[in-house]
């Protein structure tokens, strides 16, 4: 379960959040929409615990466990996990490098076992081939000139290897043509569980159609502005952000 | 990533600064008076009952080096240099020349063991047993001026290699010395070289006769231990017709707050069809967190394919001294010669890099490879400068150059400095550059999948370095993984 109680960011002085409260229960996919620069982005990279957003009020809890002094490791290896809007590149390190050093970090830091090899192999097979991804890309380094689709469809494979227990998956429709979003709409939706909580963060109800929420958030300048099903989607689909920015001020 | 695991944890056990292999050896040694001027010189000669002709060898150079200037064209700033405030000879005091490792002072055989070099072969046969992958490897240590021990001598033998300290050479082999000896790099080459020539203590000297595929690696290792010594070792390898040779070379040196000067040459020598692999880590102390003290590397190395179809490959990992000077270059002479360049450089600190190759293309057909990877953090300065040129016989001549500068924060600077010369219109040159930052962007992305901010850095940094550590021998390999991750050390924020 992740909770936002009344948090309040500022990047560089400038305020980004601005009493934001949300809660995503266990099983729970909820989707934040959004016009551009409303702070959809910033929330994924504060829970996420990048160092240059400044939090000056209100907390993240994640299964009850305040994050506010964990870094971006330690709130990894508790279960949290970001798809990134813009996933990237690191030459020279292969795919699969990466992802056994991300799994073993995860395992240490929880005082488990490291994966042995052929049983990590196995897993990254499996879970590869469900998502179209050859093995010649599990030997590239890591999304080194892969397509926008390509690096997706990686972003999903790292969340199914890494199994976390909350995931934001931050503006993952962006750069997708329809048969990459298809694919990776389905990965993700094989990964929705009774124990996982999904924050889908998006600006277009296209995606939402792919992975249907349970519940639907409308964030405008920093904070929640309504809340309520899957059919306040489809409103907003017809009649833009413009009446929420009103209904805020 | 077991590799990068081990670095991230090794790293994590050291102090910050620790520079693992500062200490001192207390151990009584031989000196000459300070200073340099002819009776310096002779007396050195003297000291290695040297023959006449190497003595006025010595004599004409330290002459030369007096009309000389010091080279001022790279990019690195340092006071000037008190020659006369230097001693350039010293020795560990022991009545004669060790004549096996027995007679090795055990104080110098504890120093090599605590920099983790076993000398004694027995040690090391038995951990051939212990695990049969192990490859031999024969070493020959320099301490301070002079070679203290050389392993697998006899072994080698057998084959007719022949593995020994250069001072040793000059009484057993001087007609290949003589022969070969500034055939590469000529007395007047210069400023340093040409000191060299005239105080140059030891060093290693190999032949391989014609045919002959050495049966191991060779390595030397070279420490500096004495307060205010120059260390000017020389190391002339020899491949005759048709042979192949892989040599390794170390360098350690204490903790010490002033600046110490290490001048080397190394020459090689490639016949028809030879092959000469030559590797450095190089890990001479680099100074404090300041700037203060660290070795000034002023080092000249260049191979000669001299033979028809040769082949000589230069690989280095270059992390420590205060300043590094080194272009190891190759002379493509032979018809379709290849000359290599591998190098990972890295600085931190207040370091000061200026390195790169130059390959000479002399001879038809010859083709050569470059590759540079550069690493700069903290306040350090890192320059690649490298010359490619081709002489108007040298048709066909080819060569492939990519230089790439990964930047770690915002206080250190790269440079690149190609130049590039082509005097007949068949020459095929390519150049490739790149300048990278490791982003906060990539340490974010890597540290939100669980690595820490060191373990993200080791792990960006060798997929950077990757292509030049797999020309790297195994042992090495693994040593200078190691290696970049403790140099880098504290340069993540």
């Amino acid at each position: 379960m992740l909770e936002i109680e009344n948090l309040h960011v500022s990047v560089a002085g400038k305020k980004i959040l601005d009493g934001l409260t949300l809660k995503v229960a266990d099983g729970e996919v909820a989707a934040i929409m959004g016009p551009n620069g409303s702070g959809k982005s910033t929330l994924s990279y504060v829970v996420a615990g990048r160092s240059d957003y400044e939090v000056t009020e209100g907390s993240i809890k994640l299964d009850g466990v305040d994050l506010a002094e964990k870094s971006p490791a330690e709130r990894a290896a508790l279960g949290l996990f970001l798809v990134f809007q813009y996933p990237l590149e690191i030459p020279g390190v292969t795919t699969m490098t990466f992802l056994k050093a991300a799994i073993n970090a995860q395992r240490k830091a929880r005082g488990e076992e490291e994966l042995a090899t052929p049983d990590f192999m196995r897993r990254v097979r499996d879970a590869a081939k469900k998502l179209n991804i050859s093995q010649d890309m599990l030997k590239r380094p890591v999304n080194f000139g892969f397509s926008g689709g390509e690096k997706k469809r990686m972003e999903i494979l790292q969340m199914a290897l890494l199994e976390p227990k909350f995931a934001i998956l931050d503006e993952m429709d962006s750069g997708l043509d329809i048969d990459a979003l298809r694919v990776c709409a389905e990965g993700v939706n094989a990964l929705r569980s009774k124990e996982r909580g999904l924050l889908v963060i998006t600006h277009y109800q296209r995606l939402l159609d792919y992975i249907a929420p349970d519940t639907v958030h409308v964030m405008h300048k920093g904070r929640i502005v309504r809340s309520g099903g899957p059919e306040l989607a489809l409103e907003l689909e017809k009649s833009g952000y413009a009446d929420y920015a009103e209904e805020a001020a | 990533m077991a590799a990068v695991q081990e670095t991230v944890d090794k790293v994590r056990t050291l102090d910050v600064d620790a520079y693992k292999y500062g200490f001192t050896t207390d151990i009584e040694s031989e000196k000459a008076p300070k200073g340099l001027n002819e009776d310096i010189v002779r007396f050195i000669s003297a000291k290695k009952n040297e023959p006449e002709w190497l003595t006025d060898w010595r004599l004409d150079a330290f002459r030369r080096w007096r009309t000389m200037a010091e080279p001022k064209w790279a990019r690195v700033h340092y006071p000037p240099i008190d020659y006369q405030d230097l001693y350039y000879y010293a020795a560990p005091k022991t009545a004669e020349g060790p004549k096996s490792l027995d007679e090795v002072d055990p104080e110098l055989l504890r120093t090599y063991e605590k920099l983790g070099i076993p000398l004694r072969e027995q040690e090391i046969l038995a951990g051939v047993q212990a695990d049969p992958n192990a490859r031999k490897v024969a070493v020959d240590a320099v301490f301070d001026s002079v070679s203290v021990a050389t392993t697998f001598k006899a072994e080698l033998a057998k084959a007719g290699v022949i593995f020994c300290p250069i001072s040793e050479a000059v009484q057993t082999h001087p007609e290949l010395v003589k022969k070969y000896l500034g055939s590469v790099v000529p007395v007047t080459d210069n400023y340093f070289a040409t000191l060299n020539s005239a105080v140059f203590s030891d060093g290693s000297f190999v032949y391989i006769p014609p045919g002959v595929r050495c049966p191991m690696e060779l390595s030397t290792y070279f420490r500096i231990n004495e307060r205010n010594t120059g260390q000017f070792e020389r190391t002339l390898i020899i491949a005759d017709k048709g042979s192949y040779v892989s040599y390794l070379e170390g360098c350690t040196a204490p903790q010490r707050d002033e600046n110490q000067l290490h001048a080397a040459v190394v020459e090689l020598i490639a016949m028809e069809d030879a092959e000469i692999k030559y590797s450095t880590v190089q890990n001479w102390y680099p100074g404090d967190s300041e700037g203060k003290g660290g070795i000034y590397n002023f080092v000249t190395k260049r191979g000669d394919c001299r033979g028809d179809r040769s082949k000589i490959s230069w690989t280095q990992v270059e992390t420590g001294s205060a300043i590094t000077w080194k272009y190891p270059s190759c002379i493509l002479r032979g018809e379709s010669s290849r000359g290599e360049f591998y190098s990972i450089a890295i600085s931190n600190g207040y370091q000061q890099v200026d390195s790169g190759t130059k390959m000479l293309h002399l001879g038809a057909n010859t083709s050569s490879r470059v590759i540079s990877k550069g690493i700069s953090a903290g306040h350090s300065q890192n320059t690649y400068r490298g010359q490619i040129s081709a002489h108007r016989k040298a048709k066909n001549a080819r060569n492939f150059t990519n230089c790439d500068s990964l930047l770690i924060g915002n206080s250190c600077g790269a440079h690149t400095v190609p130049y590039i010369e082509a005097k007949n219109s068949s020459a095929v040159f390519e150049h490739e550059a790149t300048t990278s930052k490791i982003s906060d962007d990539q340490l974010f992305y890597c540290m939100q999948r669980g690595l820490s901010a060191e373990e993200a850095t080791a792990l960006i940094v060798n997929g950077f370095v990757r292509d030049v550590l797999q020309q790297l021998p195994m042992e090495f390999a693994v040593e200078a993984q190691k290696l970049i991750a403790i140099s880098l050390e504290g340069s993540v924020g």
